[in-house]
């Protein structure tokens, strides 16, 4: 089959039709990814708008801008936001996108379950921001703290969205997790051994695995703090023998390995883009690696040291500082790891590069104040203050956002098909770069000076009025930065210079493929002989096969199986056409939860019922399933 | 500028011996922290001074002598420093604990926004205010009635958690007399961020003294005018919640305020107490710290005045 | 190249159609299901940890150890039909599926007697709630596992499986087992350790 004739033939195999239909039946991996980006993107403006409220507020002391209880919910909907409907769906757009690309995969394992998890993701962030519709946004800080948060305190239904919201969204994070783990495991391209995988994908896999385990803790929480919210239980209740620490517990069990999977996939960006900025291969590989996963399975054993101040056992809190310590280990080496890539390397001092530095900078400031607060004595002193705030904000930022934002300069071309503007581009990061530090770094001081976290005013002359003022320029500049950053984006979608199939002469994979890539990704399934195809193997070896059917695959939507650690192939795979079903079981979803919010029996039996349809119509085997 | 008591509560100018040992450890662990990262920007700075800019050359292959250096300068010697750190650490963790069969000197009630003070040895109830005698280690029972809050004296100790259904023991130590800002530091709801309190710290006699005082019931209305205040106070609903003991007031969900007129602040901290606050305070409450438990209070301007002049006796 | 071309020639392997990764999808739901509940022991451990006495109760063994005895009937008959099925003897498969079917519901109607026999119930203290979200929790693992088994009987008598394709049926049955293990922690923890004291 010429190559022509091939790519029409997938292209009607594969391509969803462009109509209304289309775009909520598609089960495409890319389209399922750039709404994921989208999505998150527009989260992180929300979450970054109520930040610039509360900053505005905090600009001078006994400012009375916003109410407390106003604040209140606005902290608690930033943090709330930035960690679960920004932070974690962004990277899963980045892995919806490109792990399929990365692997030599025409889709993912699951696309139907794909295409529901987004589904989920959104009626779920669309379900907690419509708490601010009726002013009853959940205000107990992002942890929720029982028993601020049990009926007798939080009276209203602000807590209630928290935690139906919650446990809603934890559908999605769970599903897609299975869903990279599978992809990951099972369709690498023949020949990409794990050995040979790239960062990236030892990234999501071990967040995956951490989200598998972690997610049921917060899960577990929400339920029962729901059920003591509306039932009378007393799980928490320490006058009917519950326990308000246990909640405490299961918070941080979940929300500290939560930390790793919106950091882990991050770094994973940087260590695929900084080795082809510097032109050289990424220093100490097989160590990057196995910090990665050795973060992941650590960060199970530190949960505790968020609780420093609750009085814990000596010996326990001792534990939980020494764990604290040793996952500075795996991190260490990563950064050293990129220190030295950058070292001995040729940079090409694009946007992204610039993005990748930043990220190191920030990210090594946000981990030594980490340590600090890692130390049990002066946690005493640092925890819930503003070098808290501080600590994270360095982390979270510097270990998510700014891979993010590199990242996205560095797959713009691929997603797209076109090049971002640089010179905008190096505006868009000196602005966050330097508002940021302005921003952020003076809240260390503010910490130091006694100012303790979530206060929606401080008292003048207590040695806070400039650095606050300091703090609120910073975070406007910071602000602006990423205004520039959206109107690089809008602007080079439209008008960007064509970039090629490989504007970077990049590694791996999904670079070897037209920018955008076709909707089956690959005329022909790729065959892998190392780490980075692309600079030790020619094109050819890599996409030569076009005239072997085993390599093409176009008998229907079909794509290779291969096993788990050597990648030799093993089946071939039968994927589903697109659907209605997972939208219509992510919207009776939703709607069950919000006649669970407001205790509409018969809605939420109805929407039960049809939930139970849809699954069946999903799960129904196509026709050509069932043909012998 | 500011009138209210305490200075700026830094945690790195300790008036107490375990503030002191805290600091010990934040200065040896900043200033580490501040070597690592002046590094770290040398090795990103040092490659942008040689621009060495390149053609594409993925040439260089996967180094095993990279990998031994990556491990020791990116594991084994961190390693090293902060095992150091962490052992140094270690001598200070049992600093808050006081064991539990000492009796407290002190119980201190977490409330949503406020602060119930008692000396249960000494028959003393007060509110957002601790007097402590100096160079003395008093032992504190940490509690709450609500919600969970954080005692935090920065200059004086670190902060521990007031957790509904247990006791927290603690102590805290001032070097020399003065006065010592506290604060909540957990979030406790909508006034969390107006939830202070003072530590006065004052000499064995001067606590002796103040003690003696406290543990009296309050001063009979001094004037006539003062008797009225009292059965204002009585007939406008303030006894349903606030104690005035010997006075006949018995309220207990707000502040007792046997010995009010002797406090240094008013709402937790809030505001300095004189006559004019106080009479701010009482009319509307709601307005100068919205969401607290104490309602705006309909007084007649006589009534007021009677109140205010009530209170102010109250010694 | 290391990958010799031959070993990419195109078997029919339509027969094991996604088996392997439709498993691995099953494997890895049931892995965070086993977290949850897991993080539900663990509380209930906790709470116990710093109660007075724990539990206040030990709820009868009667109908309980009746219903596990029920459960794990399920999961061998479970196991009967699988075989089946991969010996082609369909008419096996149906009858033996239907009997797991009864089985599971069975268990949870008597689980709803025994609710209703308690002297305690969830808002009684934090035993009572614990003692209800697990058993409950589980109760809705169950009725999950029989809607699967439920689906999966349905397209057994529309004729979808045979010798080789029956991937749906594996996975519903995997489950089921997951469900059945799941009930012997539960009951070890809530009916047989407090008397083993």
């Amino acid at each position: 089959m010429g190559a022509t004739a091939l790519a029409k033939r997938l292209d009607a195999i594969w391509e969803t039709p462009h109509t209304l239909i289309g775009s909520l039946t598609t089960v495409d991996h890319k389209a399922i990814g750039k709404r994921y980006l989208v999505t998150a993107f527009i989260f992180l403006c929300l979450g970054g708008i109520e930040a610039a409220l509360m900053r505005a507020q905090l600009t001078r002391p006994n400012e009375h801008l916003l109410s407390a209880e106003a604040y209140n919910q606005l902290f608690t909907m930033h943090g709330t936001t930035m960690m679960f409907l920004y932070a974690a769906p962004i990277l899963s757009g980045f892995s919806n996108y490109f792990v399929p690309l990365l692997i030599g995969s025409r889709d993912m394992a699951f696309p139907r379950l794909n295409a529901f998890s987004y589904w989920i993701f959104l009626f779920a962030g669309i379900f907690l921001y419509s708490s601010f519709l009726v002013g009853a946004a959940p205000n107990g800080g992002w942890f929720n703290y029982v028993p601020l948060t049990a009926r007798p305190f939080d009276p209203g239904i602000n807590i209630d969205f928290y935690c139906i919201a919650l446990i809603f969204l934890s559908v999605s994070t769970t599903v897609g997790a299975v869903n990279f783990i599978v992809t990951i495991l099972r369709m690498r391209a023949p020949g990409m051994t794990l050995g040979r995988m790239p960062m990236y994908l030892w990234s999501t896999l071990s967040t995956s695995v951490v989200i598998l385990f972690s997610l049921p803790a917060l899960t577990a929480a929400c339920l029962m703090l729901e059920l003591d919210r509306r039932t009378g239980t007393h799980f928490f209740d320490p006058s009917g023998g519950g326990s308000s620490l246990l909640w405490q517990h299961l918070f941080w069990s979940f929300g500290h390995p939560w930390v790793y999977v919106v950091v882990l996939p991050a770094f994973g960006i940087v260590s695929m883009a900084l080795p082809v900025f510097v032109r050289r291969r990424l220093a100490g590989f097989d160590y990057v690696a196995m910090s990665t996963v050795a973060i992941a399975i650590i960060g199970f054993g530190v949960w505790a040291h968020h609780m420093f101040a609750t009085g814990l056992p000596t010996v326990g809190m001792g534990f939980f500082s020494a764990a604290s310590m040793i996952i500075v280990l795996p991190s260490g080496v990563s950064v050293t790891a990129w220190l030295l890539t950058v070292w001995t390397g040729r940079p090409v001092y694009t946007t992204s590069y610039l993005f990748m530095l930043g990220f190191i900078v920030i990210f090594v400031i946000g981990g030594l104040s980490g340590v600090i607060t890692g130390i049990v004595p002066v946690d005493w002193q640092v925890h819930d203050t503003y070098f808290v705030v501080a600590h994270l904000h360095y982390v979270l930022i510097g270990a998510n956002l700014f891979p993010v934002v590199g990242g996205i300069y560095y797959w713009f071309p691929k997603m797209t098909g076109r090049l971002m503007s640089e010179r905008i581009g190096k505006w868009s990061f000196w602005l966050m770069f330097i508002g940021f530090n302005v921003g952020f770094f003076p809240m260390h001081i503010a910490g130091l000076l006694g100012m303790p976290r979530r206060v929606y005013t401080y008292y003048e002359g207590m040695g806070l009025d400039t650095v606050n003022l300091i703090e609120t320029i910073g975070a406007y500049v910071f602000a602006i930065g990423v205004l520039v950053f959206i109107i690089n984006v809008i602007r080079s979608a439209r008008r960007g210079p064509l970039a090629g199939s490989d504007p970077w002469h990049g590694a791996t994979l999904e670079w070897s493929t037209p920018s955008p890539p076709p909707a089956y990704n690959f005329e022909v399934i790729p065959i892998i002989t190392g780490r980075d195809p692309l600079w030790d193997q020619t094109l050819e070896e890599i996409h030569g096969g076009a005239d072997d059917p085993s390599r093409t695959l176009t008998n229907g939507r079909e794509t290779l199986a291969t096993t788990v650690t050597d990648a030799r192939p093993d089946a071939i795979l039968h994927m589903p056409e697109d659907s209605i079903w997972p939208m219509l079981l992510a919207l009776s979803l939703a709607i069950l939860c919000y006649s669970a919010l407001l205790n509409v029996t018969i809605v939420s039996i109805l929407a039960a019922i049809v939930a139970a349809l849809s699954v069946g119509g999903w799960f129904w085997p196509e026709h050509r399933e069932l043909a012998p | 500028m500011n009138q209210l008591p305490g200075g700026i509560p830094n945690i790195l100018a300790p008036r107490g011996i375990a503030a002191q040992h805290l600091a010990i450890l934040a200065w040896v662990t900043i200033i580490i922290s501040i070597v690592v990262l002046v590094l770290v920007l040398i090795a990103l700075l040092v490659p942008v001074m040689r621009t060495q800019h390149g053609e594409p050359d993925a040439g260089v292959a996967y180094d095993a002598r990279e990998h031994t250096f990556i491990l020791i300068v990116g594991a084994a010697i961190p390693a090293l420093i902060l095992l150091s750190v962490y052992l140094f650490s270690m001598k200070d963790i049992g600093l808050w604990e006081y064991g539990s069969h000492a009796t407290a000197d002190v119980q201190v009630i977490g409330h949503q926004w406020w602060w119930e003070v008692r000396y249960p040895q000494l028959g003393i109830e007060t509110a957002n205010e601790i007097y402590i005698p100096t160079g003395t280690r008093v032992k504190i029972e940490l509690l709450s009635s609500d919600v969970i809050h954080s005692f935090w004296v920065p200059q004086l100790h670190g902060k521990l958690d007031m957790i509904p259904g247990r006791v927290n023991r603690f102590w805290l130590e001032a070097d020399s007399s003065g006065q010592y800002r506290g604060e909540c530091a957990e979030f406790c709801g909508t006034q969390h961020a107006h939830m202070d309190f003072t530590v006065v710290a004052v000499s064995h006699a001067q606590f002796a003294h103040w003690a003696a005082a406290q543990a009296k019931p309050a001063s009979p209305p001094a004037d006539a005018i003062a008797a009225e205040g009292r059965s204002a106070f009585q007939f406008n609903g303030c006894a349903y919640c606030h104690t005035v003991n010997g006075n006949g007031a018995g309220g207990r969900a707000g502040p007792d305020l046997t010995h009010f007129a002797s406090r240094l602040t008013i709402g937790a901290g809030m505001l300095p107490n004189t006559r004019a606050y106080l009479g701010g305070w009482i009319v509307s409450a709601q307005h100068l710290k919205p969401g607290v438990r104490m309602p705006d209070v309909t007084l007649s301007g006589e009534e007021l005045q009677a109140v205010l002049t009530y209170l102010e006796g109250l010694r | 190249m290391t990958m010799p071309e031959s070993a990419l020639v195109r078997a029919d392997m339509s027969a094991l159609d996604r088996r392997d990764v439709s498993w691995w999808g099953m494997g890895l739901f049931i892995a965070t299901e086993a977290a949850l509940f897991i993080y539900l022991l663990a509380s209930y451990f906790y709470v116990g940890n710093s109660a007075a006495t724990w539990p206040p109760l030990v709820p009868s063994l009667q109908i309980t150890g009746f219903n596990t005895v029920l459960l794990v009937l399920s999961s061998v008959t479970a196991i009967i039909a699988e075989r089946s099925v991969k010996h082609d003897r369909m008419g096996a498969f149906r009858a033996w599926l239907v009997i797991t079917i009864v089985l599971g519901a069975t268990f949870l109607t008597f689980q709803m007697y025994e609710y209703s026999t308690l002297e305690f119930h969830a808002q009684s203290d934090a035993y009572g709630s614990f003692f209800y979200l697990i058993t409950g929790l589980h109760g809705a693992h169950v009725a999950l596992g029989l809607f699967m088994l439920l689906y999966v009987a349905i397209r057994a008598f529309a004729g979808h499986f045979d010798r080789v394709r029956h991937s749906a049926v594996r996975n519903a049955i995997l489950y089921w087992h997951f469900v059945d293990v799941v009930w012997l922690v539960v009951f070890t923890t809530l009916y047989l350790l407090p008397r083993m004291r």
